[in-house]
């Protein structure tokens, strides 16, 4: 496939203004959190437990219903055998993927795609059938169990509306979460990866920045300094409705395999 | 070895601190209920069909009241797993065809109305043609019916689901043929019954043969669910009193008492195959391993 996507366009949207996103630059991350803080602050998410995880710097574990931004710490060894260690910091949040498997499952309708590209649960409209939580290839999406419905980052479509970035976004300190339109994005991440190789920063790779990838392209991606899975994302996700037309197809072939054994079911003898 | 090449990737895949990637199926036991639920109600309807078609009427009657009841079990386990009860006609909001449970919805709700007429008609004795009519249309969705739950378990990022979507519609459909046969058998006497013992005895076969193909066209790393913890052993205990319940069937199922034994069997045999699935899909969600390693090699894993 050549020619991106325009999901806005593809949802029905007309004269939509221009597909957002996030690119999340890890290799400036600081681990500060701010991010985390300024989301449940704007967007009103309840708190996710006050609990010590034992993993880092990180009490807040993963991405949920309560949970909208995660900040990930990963420590390792120096591979310069100077004492310490080396530190991963990411920040995490919903992709807003170009073909959405939440979005694709939602049977109701709650899940929309908004003028901006962006994937948004609608809270008066969702029943809580919680199809789009094994959906989603991230692990991204869940359901309130208090309330019974399903939340995720909206990638602040009311700030969007009147015009402003999103919460984390301008709270980072450092840049490492930059918000802007997607095209502009990954032209600045490309230049970015470039920079760090030139600089001997040779793990620096770009993830969710490619349209042909099985979700066609991120509309949230990030430069990683390591594998995607060490940072708990998955290496090559694929939205699974991407097979919906074979799944189809084999639902037919049983459908007349289920007919054809209750019709031969009728055959023999009257009394058998 | 030197100079050899690694035939094998890394047994430990590198994860953060072993947290699952995926969030695990929300979903609690009235979803693999329905499964089974939905199935015997689909199974029951073609069979009643059959019934009517073949003048059986003892067994068309209690077909399809097997078919109301177990559709109307359907509906209740539905609305109940749903977060938000209050809001289940929000499915009928929008048709979405990339949704299976959207698709399902609509299904349901044209074959769980016909499934109603057919029965009352056959119980209160009135208008036959129109339960007749009714029991077609039932009929004609049936195998959407007993199938549909496979895609919308396939329809997910789960290894274990998404990984069998080509053989899980054969061994849902299998298991509602298997099911409704048993029951049939157990509820209609055996002078009416043989269409319903060869619908256990085949279903039954035939569901055992594709637990055993879908789970090794899986693999041994993605089928691995199936074959551990819980459900591991409801799906081995599922496929015994399968297989067992069959050949109680097969042999002497033509006495009252031991077509009940055996059908009851087969019933519950299908019934854990379904909770034997969706724990299977627990499991694949919840350990990293099974959802990195096939992204990081494609081939090797086995589709």
């Amino acid at each position: 496939m050549s020619v991106e996507l325009d999901p806005a366009a593809l949802a029905g949207h007309v004269d939509h203004p221009e597909r957002v996103g996030f690119f999340t630059d890890t290799s400036v991350c600081i681990g500060c959190k701010a991010c985390e803080v300024a989301c449940k602050e704007w967007n009103g998410v309840p708190d996710d437990g006050l609990e010590f995880l034992g993993l880092s710097y990180d009490n807040t574990g993963s991405l949920g219903a309560d949970t909208w931004r995660h900040v990930a710490f990963i420590e390792r060894p120096r591979a310069d055998d100077r004492a310490g260690v080396h530190w991963l910091m990411s920040s995490d949040v919903c992709k807003h993927c170009t073909s959405a498997a939440c979005l694709d499952v939602c049977p109701t309708g709650s899940l929309i795609r908004t003028e901006f590209g962006t994937v948004v649960v609608q809270p008066d409209i969702c029943n809580g059938c919680g199809y789009c939580v094994p959906a989603c290839p991230f692990g991204v999406i869940e359901r309130r169990e208090t309330d019974g419905r399903v939340w995720k980052c909206t990638l602040c479509y009311d700030r969007l509306k009147g015009g402003m970035e999103p919460a984390c976004a301008q709270a980072c300190p450092t840049k490492s979460i930059e918000f802007g339109p997607l095209g502009e994005l990954r032209a600045r991440a490309a230049t970015r990866v470039e920079q760090l190789h030139e600089a001997g920063v040779s793990e620096a790779r770009l993830y969710g920045a490619d349209p042909d990838d099985g979700v066609d392209g991120f509309g949230a991606f990030f430069l990683l300094l390591d594998e995607p899975q060490v940072y708990g994302l998955p290496p090559d996700p694929v939205c699974s409705t991407r097979d919906l037309g074979r799944m189809w197809r084999a639902v037919g072939t049983a459908a007349v395999a289920f007919t054809g054994a209750v019709a031969a079911s009728f055959f023999g003898r009257r009394s058998a | 070895m030197p100079g050899e090449r690694r035939m094998v990737p890394d047994a430990t895949p590198q994860s953060y601190y072993g947290r699952p990637i995926l969030k695990p199926p929300v979903w609690k036991w009235m979803v693999p209920a329905y499964f089974f639920s939905g199935g015997l109600a689909a199974g029951s309807s073609a069979l009643a069909l059959g019934a009517q078609l073949t003048r059986r009427p003892v067994l068309r009657r209690r077909a399809r009241l097997v078919s109301l009841a177990a559709v109307t079990a359907s509906g209740a386990f539905l609305v109940a797993d749903l977060g938000r009860p209050s809001r289940f006609h929000h499915m009928l909001r929008v048709v979405k065809p990339t949704s299976p449970m959207s698709v399902g919805s609509w299904l349901l709700a044209i074959f769980g109305p016909t499934v109603g007429a057919a029965a009352m008609c056959d119980v209160l004795d009135v208008l036959p043609g129109v339960g007749d009519a009714a029991g077609v249309v039932a009929a004609a969705f049936s195998p959407a019916i007993a199938t549909y739950t496979a895609a919308l378990v396939s329809d997910t990022a789960v290894p274990a689901w998404h990984d069998a979507h080509s053989t899980l519609p054969l061994l849902f459909a299998s298991g509602a043929v298997a099911s409704a046969g048993a029951v049939g058998v157990i509820v209609t006497p055996c002078a009416e019954a043989g269409p319903a013992r060869r619908m256990a005895i085949g279903g039954a076969v035939a569901e055992v043969a594709a637990a055993k193909v879908m789970e090794d066209a899986l693999g041994d790393l993605v089928g691995r669910p199936y074959h551990e913890g819980t459900a591991g052993r409801l799906s081995s205990t599922g496929m015994r009193l399968t297989a067992a319940g069959a050949a109680v069937i097969a042999l002497v199922g033509r006495r009252r008492w031991a077509a009940a034994v055996g059908g009851a069997s087969v019933a519950t045999g299908a019934a854990l195959s379904r909770f034997a699935v969706f724990h299977g899909g627990i499991q694949s969600a919840a350990d990293p391993e099974f959802t990195v390693t096939p992204q990081q090699h494609p081939v090797s894993a086995a589709r």
